[in-house]
């Protein structure tokens, strides 16, 4: 028991616990959470700023605007809606086109509108969001990924989480959607966790619940080793998250858009550790890497991506 | 840097200023660690017979004063028609019963209740040196002669007083000493003896009369002890024995060779001493002792309450206990549950029912109320009127298994009405959410956890010790409040991550 702690100390592999008191806490001020935590804020604080986002179609604050949203749904084809609060992907409605008068979900099935507006009362009831307080729904565009990203994510949306630490991008992994995982990037229900290396965008090795991995297990296909297209855009519109939210400690998620190119998807001021499990490396010691530099913070987008791309970073020169 | 200074400051101080009140209370004020602790106290009593004579009748009877290594709780006088006055001073008390006109035999009682109490203090003035005594002869030059042989095989006044007295209870004593004890003045009163020669020294001394409280004694006889001032404190001598020191629980009641009691105007028929032992619970002693002192301790005392009051602060106050045992299951260990302090109170639930008897009515509560959600939420309903009709399910489920054991005969199923409702309305309410959102697995992690929590709380929060404590000493709160600071910056590992992290150890 002592000995796995020396070793997991000596790997710097951080803790929840560690993680809160001595990065979340020290770097992400509390007046900063609404601008993560509420997706609709979020979205409009990182367009300001100019970051590609995925296209907002409506925003339903209430059980009045019920007629509105079904007027706006019936002119839409494939849309996702999203709880405005809601954390780790909890009441996510995915549709991927339409069928008659129905919409087709990922896994398959039919909803009919009015499933839909009792999802969306759930919503707004505050059933997913953190303290059950009342809360938005968010009609987005369906983001359809690259067709680059296919042979490692034949179904769902991937979509690539980086850790943004004082501005410098430190840790990057990808997660990929399963049958297992219900399409959803959700490493908790199923999905493939896989490294990725910083300077090169090419994926290491991989998790699924777990047990490490090197073939997609719906296909067959390996996940390790594939280079992801556009790396170096990834890792600069991850920089740029933090101009746009100053946290400290910042989990980025982006995905691949088959017409728009990077977006992000959302911005996550707690960002959990599977990240390491994943990379197969602790975080600690490239955070205390980027600590021990000079004023990170103000550092150019350019210089901070450098910090990242050019191995700077322990443990990602060596390859 | 001067954060962390400034957490560890606060935290150490909270905790420290917490166990340094108990100390204090525990060792000055006598406030038991432990419950059910018992103290012995003694009751003694004096009682008067006096058969009055033509007039008025005052009677006069010395009351203990200072007691060392004793302390007095309460005491009672009781005279029928006697007007009572009491006088005191710094070393000396007295009660004076009077009556201008009385006819019949009358009794008169004085009783008090002593405890043993720590430290030392001195019984009575510091003395002058005494004149020596002017005595008749023999008795000048015998004196003379045994202070002068004293002097001469002693180095102080202790050893000159202890020496004094083995010659007194030498079973073949010295010629002068024979010539004292042989005399009708001395005879058998050996505390005079020592007196006047140690006064033929210039030695101040003393005669104390008191009882030794052991047993209950119906017909207690007061004993005498010499005392010797030697210029900085008084020692005391068993004038029989010579042992040096005052004995255990020795209750000084007078000082002086008078007697006790003066009677004017009635003849004195009886004088009694009696000596009762009593257990009290210290817990008892100690509040009353402190209110004596007029302690801080008894005025802050959760004792003092109302009973009523004194119930809910002594479930209230275990809450803090179970906060700090979810502290240490969710950050140390990484246990998952629902919600933050659902367990605690579910542990508070368990008080009610019983450990095994609550976890298994959790259990049908739960998980029936969990079928019954599952069928509302295929009719669509929107979220507060759902969790209102899933609380309304609950109380009915109460009712019916309440019913229903009481039929049965068992009993612990009344109990489930005590069950805060809404908590387990709650429960139910977040466990069907994670089970869709997260699925089966996940959920039942979560109810494990809670479960564990809350038995966990429950079996800390019901251990008799515990319980005493923070009731008797609810200054713990800043111990466990220190401790609960010092725990929100703990940041090791949680056993959980352990074991989460223990294949990516092996990789790397």
């Amino acid at each position: 028991m002592i000995g796995l702690v020396r070793k997991l100390r000596a790997a710097g592999v951080l803790g929840i616990n560690a993680r809160n008191a001595k990065y979340v806490l020290e770097h992400n001020p509390r007046r900063l959470y609404p601008l993560v935590d509420d997706k609709i804020l979020c979205k409009a604080r990182l367009k300001a700023h100019g970051i590609a986002v995925p296209e907002q179609l409506g925003v339903v604050r209430g059980q009045y605007q019920a007629g509105a949203l079904a007027r706006r749904l019936r002119t839409l084809e494939a849309f996702a809606i999203k709880p405005a609060m809601g954390t780790g992907g909890d009441g996510v409605l995915v549709t991927l086109g339409k069928r008659g008068k129905d919409w087709v979900t990922p896994g398959g099935e039919l909803l009919t509108l009015a499933d839909i507006q009792y999802h969306v009362s759930g919503i707004l009831a505050g059933m997913y969001s953190l303290a059950g307080q009342l809360d938005a729904a968010l009609v987005e565009a369906l983001v359809r990924t690259d067709p680059a990203l296919h042979p490692i994510a034949p179904q769902g949306v991937p979509d690539i989480r980086v850790i943004v630490f004082r501005g410098v991008p430190v840790v990057a992994m990808m997660r990929l959607p399963t049958r297992r995982s219900g399409g959803k990037a959700n490493l908790h229900q199923g999905a493939i966790g896989a490294g990725i290396d910083m300077p090169s965008g090419r994926t290491l090795s991989a998790v699924m619940h777990h047990d490490i991995v090197t073939q997609h297990p719906d296909t067959g296909a390996p996940v390790t080793e594939f280079q992801l297209p556009g790396w170096q855009d990834l890792i600069r519109l991850s920089a740029r998250c933090f101009d746009a939210v100053p946290l400290g400690y910042l989990g980025v998620d982006m995905v691949l858009d088959e017409q728009h190119g990077p977006l992000v998807l959302e911005l996550n001021a707690r960002p959990g550790l599977a990240i390491q499990i994943a990379s197969r490396s602790g975080l600690q010691h490239r955070l205390a890497y980027v600590d021990q530099l000079e004023n990170p913070e103000g550092l150019s987008v350019d210089a901070r991506s450098a910090l990242a791309l050019n191995g700077a970073l322990p443990g990602t020169a060596a390859r | 840097m001067s954060r962390s200074v400034h957490w560890l400051v606060v935290s150490l101080t909270l905790v420290a200023v917490g166990l340094l009140l108990v100390a204090h209370k525990h060792f000055s004020l006598g406030y038991p660690l432990k419950p059910g602790e018992i103290e012995e106290s003694w009751t003694a009593e004096v009682r008067l017979v006096i058969l009055p004579e033509a007039g008025p009748v005052k009677v006069e009877l010395a009351l203990p004063a200072v007691t060392p290594g004793l302390g007095l709780l309460h005491e009672n006088f009781i005279s029928r028609g006697y007007g009572l006055t009491t006088e005191s001073n710094r070393w000396d008390r007295g009660a004076i019963w009077a009556v201008r006109r009385a006819s019949q035999r009358q009794l008169l009682y004085y009783s008090g209740v002593f405890y043993a109490d720590r430290g030392e203090q001195p019984f009575a003035p510091v003395p002058s040196y005494p004149e020596i005594p002017e005595l008749p002869e023999p008795f000048d030059t015998a004196m003379q002669s045994i202070v002068d042989d004293v002097r001469r095989q002693s180095a102080d006044i202790a050893s000159f007083a202890a020496e004094m007295v083995a010659r007194i209870n030498s079973p073949s004593p010295s010629e002068e000493m024979a010539l004292f004890l042989g005399s009708p003045e001395y005879r058998n009163n050996p505390v005079r003896i020592a007196r006047t020669l140690l006064a033929g020294a210039r030695i101040p001394t003393e005669q104390v009369n008191g009882f030794t409280l052991t047993a209950t004694e119906r017909r207690a006889r007061p004993e005498r002890l010499l005392a010797v001032h030697n210029g900085r404190q008084w020692l005391f001598f068993d004038p029989e024995s010579g042992r040096q020191g005052l004995p255990q629980n020795f209750l000084v009641w007078w000082r002086g060779e008078q007697p006790v009691v003066t009677v004017e105007g009635a003849e004195l028929q009886d004088l009694s001493w009696s000596i009762r032992r009593n257990e009290l619970g210290a817990l008892d002693l100690a509040e009353q002792r402190a209110a004596r002192h007029d302690a801080w301790a008894s005025r802050f005392s959760m004792l003092e309450l109302p009973v009523q009051a004194q119930t809910v602060y002594a479930v209230l106050l275990l809450v803090p206990v179970g906060g700090f045992i979810m502290v240490l299951m969710r950050n140390v260990i990484g246990l998952r549950s629902f919600g933050t302090f659902m367990p605690v109170l579910i542990a508070l639930a368990f008080r009610e029912t019983g450990l095994i008897g609550g976890l298994v009515l959790f259990s049908v509560v739960v998980s029936s109320g969990l079928l019954l959600r599952f069928y509302l939420e295929k009719l669509r309903l929107l979220l507060v009127p759902r969790l209102t009709a899933v609380l309304i399910i609950v109380v009915a489920l109460m009712v019916t298994l309440s019913l229903f054991s009481h039929q049965v005969g068992w009993d612990i199923g009344l109990s489930v009405g005590l069950f805060p409702m809404v908590i387990i309305a709650m429960v139910i309410e977040r466990m069907s959410i994670v089970w869709e959102e997260r699925g089966p697995h996940e959920a039942l992690i979560e109810a494990a956890g809670t479960a564990l929590i809350a038995s966990l709380a429950f079996y800390m929060m019901t251990r008799e010790s515990i319980q005493h404590m923070v009731f008797v000493f609810p200054e713990l709160l800043l111990t466990v409040l220190g401790l609960t600071l010092l725990m929100g910056r703990y940041s090791g590992y949680r056993v959980s991550e352990l074991i989460r992290f223990r294949r990516l150890a092996k990789e790397l």
